[in-house]
């Protein structure tokens, strides 16, 4: 089954990407003046691809990922998806965050993940509401569909969010450390189900993590940050990786791989 | 305690389940608010009959037939019906304002600055301090009573809806925005519904605020309509030493202030913010 998502991915390198920054710099402005966060960063994602940007904390990679969405004004450099140039957010890049309130309180979980493609005025509600209970009964919920957001644990929350950026079937789905609010458990059951959606749905996806392991299993290409402010350090294919090689050696040595080439040091020191 | 041998005999098989009930009944809220009205009502008579002063204090059964007898022949519940329909024209317009003005402010930095400074200034003036001025502009009537009800609630409102605009989650504005909302959709959306505990509260205090102006503006200057409002059968019955009836009229403006209390705000918290976990 990973087989032809990886194909799917090589051909659309060969192509224009799909999505594409090049020289992104990112900056904010403080009290004390500017302060540099991401410096000259450039990266491509080809459809089918599941790219993630991983990093210790201060290296940029939540603000790539909010620039990415529209959120953030880059100060130089260009995003561009399909071609054309990324003018403020938009539902074809949906997020999903690591906070669980990113439900909306005020909505069942059938609206909040029918509310997307209600508010962009793709579909009537009816037509909407059929698409989101899809998109729930995918991600396991499917019997919290009348429930509302309170009622749910962390972990359903995170599979609502998670239907709800399916339900729009965007261009790109972000996601910003999305199980990092989880326990342990739970995250490695949503992992697991994440891959098996992107298997199912060959979604293209662009991933923020600090956790090597998570970051090795998610993606099907790395793409490594040095922090202060957040330059490139390298890019790695580990679209060989998935849950069945958690814990073999082969895995063992793309993380250690991975962990000197972010600290600059062989070994596990973490 | 003595009686629930009593409630065994009865039940021999549930003495458990009287004594659930009694302790959910116990936590009923309108139960506890039924059981402080009944002892107010009580000390009111004890004290009253100790006093033995009609005139000066009237007794909780003396002011009660007093109420009955003023609701059918006194016009008692015309001037209710004449001070609510004041009442919530005021009201309404007043929140219709502020939240307009408030929907400006939150998408206007220069004006969030302004509307503070000026409910800043305003929300510490008593409203009714303004009816002698209204009185001057307006002249005598229901028009100076509007703008001094008004006065009463769209700052306090304002403020309050302001607060709750800003209070509202960045993860809630990021989802709006991420879904390319924008301008009134996005305020109607998004905003309205993350700052509505803080709406409803702002709300329930200028419904107080009203209500208790409205109330000190009639008693000031009387008749504001035809029929006039309560204020006014208070100052009226009090001319006329019918203390009875000024503990009547009283009487009805705490009622229908418990009343919109606890039918109005809890009944549509209970439908909104409370169901959806947003207050406890």
């Amino acid at each position: 089954m990973l087989a032809p998502v990886s194909e799917v991915a090589r051909s659309g390198q060969a192509a224009i990407p799909l999505f594409e920054a090049r020289g992104l710099t990112l900056d904010y402005v403080t009290e004390r003046g500017t302060v540099r966060a991401v410096d000259a960063v450039d990266f491509t994602i080809a459809e089918g691809e599941r790219l993630v940007l991983l990093g210790p904390s201060g290296c940029g990679k939540s603000s790539i990922l909010k620039a990415v969405a529209g959120f953030l004004e880059p100060s130089a450099g260009s995003l561009s998806l399909r071609g054309s140039a990324i003018r403020g957010p938009g539902p074809d890049r949906l997020v999903v965050f690591q906070e669980f309130d990113q439900l909306l309180p005020w909505k069942t979980v059938l609206d909040n993940v029918a509310f997307p493609l209600v508010a962009t005025r793709r579909m009537k509600k009816a037509e909407a509401r059929e698409i989101a209970a899809d998109a729930l009964r995918r991600v396991g919920l499917e019997r919290a569909l009348d429930s509302y957001p309170h009622t749910l644990s962390g972990g359903m929350k995170q599979r609502a969010a998670i239907a709800r950026a399916l339900a729009a079937s965007p261009d790109v789905l972000l996601m910003d450390e999305p199980f990092a609010a989880l326990d342990a458990l739970t995250r490695l059951q949503m992992q697991r189900d994440l891959m098996d959606i992107a298997r199912e749905t060959g979604l293209t996806l662009l991933f923020v993590t600090h956790d090597i392991d998570e970051a090795v299993l998610i993606g099907t290409r790395l793409h490594l940050l040095s922090a202060h402010p957040g330059r490139t350090i390298t890019t790695l294919d580990v679209s060989a990786f998935d849950m069945r090689d958690l814990g073999t050696a082969a895995f063992e040595t793309v993380t250690r791989k991975v962990h000197a080439a972010l600290f600059g040091k062989a070994g596990g020191q973490s | 305690m003595t009686d629930i041998p009593v409630l065994d005999a009865l039940q021999p098989s549930s003495p458990r389940r009287w004594r659930d009930a009694l302790r959910r009944l116990s936590r009923a809220l309108w139960f506890r608010r039924l059981v402080v009205l009944v002892v107010l009502a009580v000390a009111w008579e004890v004290a009253a009959r100790w006093q033995d002063n009609p005139i000066l204090l009237p007794s909780f059964l003396e002011a009660f037939s007093a109420f009955r007898e003023a609701s059918l022949n006194e016009g008692l519940l015309t001037a209710a019906a004449a001070s609510l329909a004041v009442l919530i024209k005021g009201y309404v317009a007043a929140i219709a304002i502020a939240t307009l003005i408030v929907s400006i402010a939150a998408a206007n930095g220069f004006v969030r600055d302004a509307l503070q400074t000026v409910a800043a200034m305003l929300n510490p003036l008593p409203a009714i301090a303004l009816l002698p001025l209204a009185l001057l502009w307006f002249g005598l009537g229901e028009v100076s009573l509007l703008f001094v009800l008004i006065n009463a609630v769209v700052w306090p409102f304002a403020l309050a809806a302001l607060q709750g605009f800003e209070s509202v989650p960045e993860t809630h504005r990021l989802v709006g925005r991420n879904y390319g909302l924008k301008g009134p959709a996005y305020v109607r959306q998004i905003l309205i519904p993350s700052a509505l505990p803080a709406l409803i509260s702002g709300m329930r205090v200028g419904w107080a605020f009203a209500w208790r102006t409205l109330i000190a503006a009639e008693l000031v200057f009387g008749v504001s309509s035809s029929s006039g409002g309560l204020g006014w059968f208070i100052f009226r019955a009090r001319n006329e030493l019918y203390t009875d009836r000024v503990f009547a009229g009283l009487a009805t403006v705490i009622l229908i202030g418990l009343l919109v209390e606890a039918v109005a705000f809890r009944g549509l918290e209970s439908a909104t913010v409370r169901r959806w976990g947003m207050l406890r």
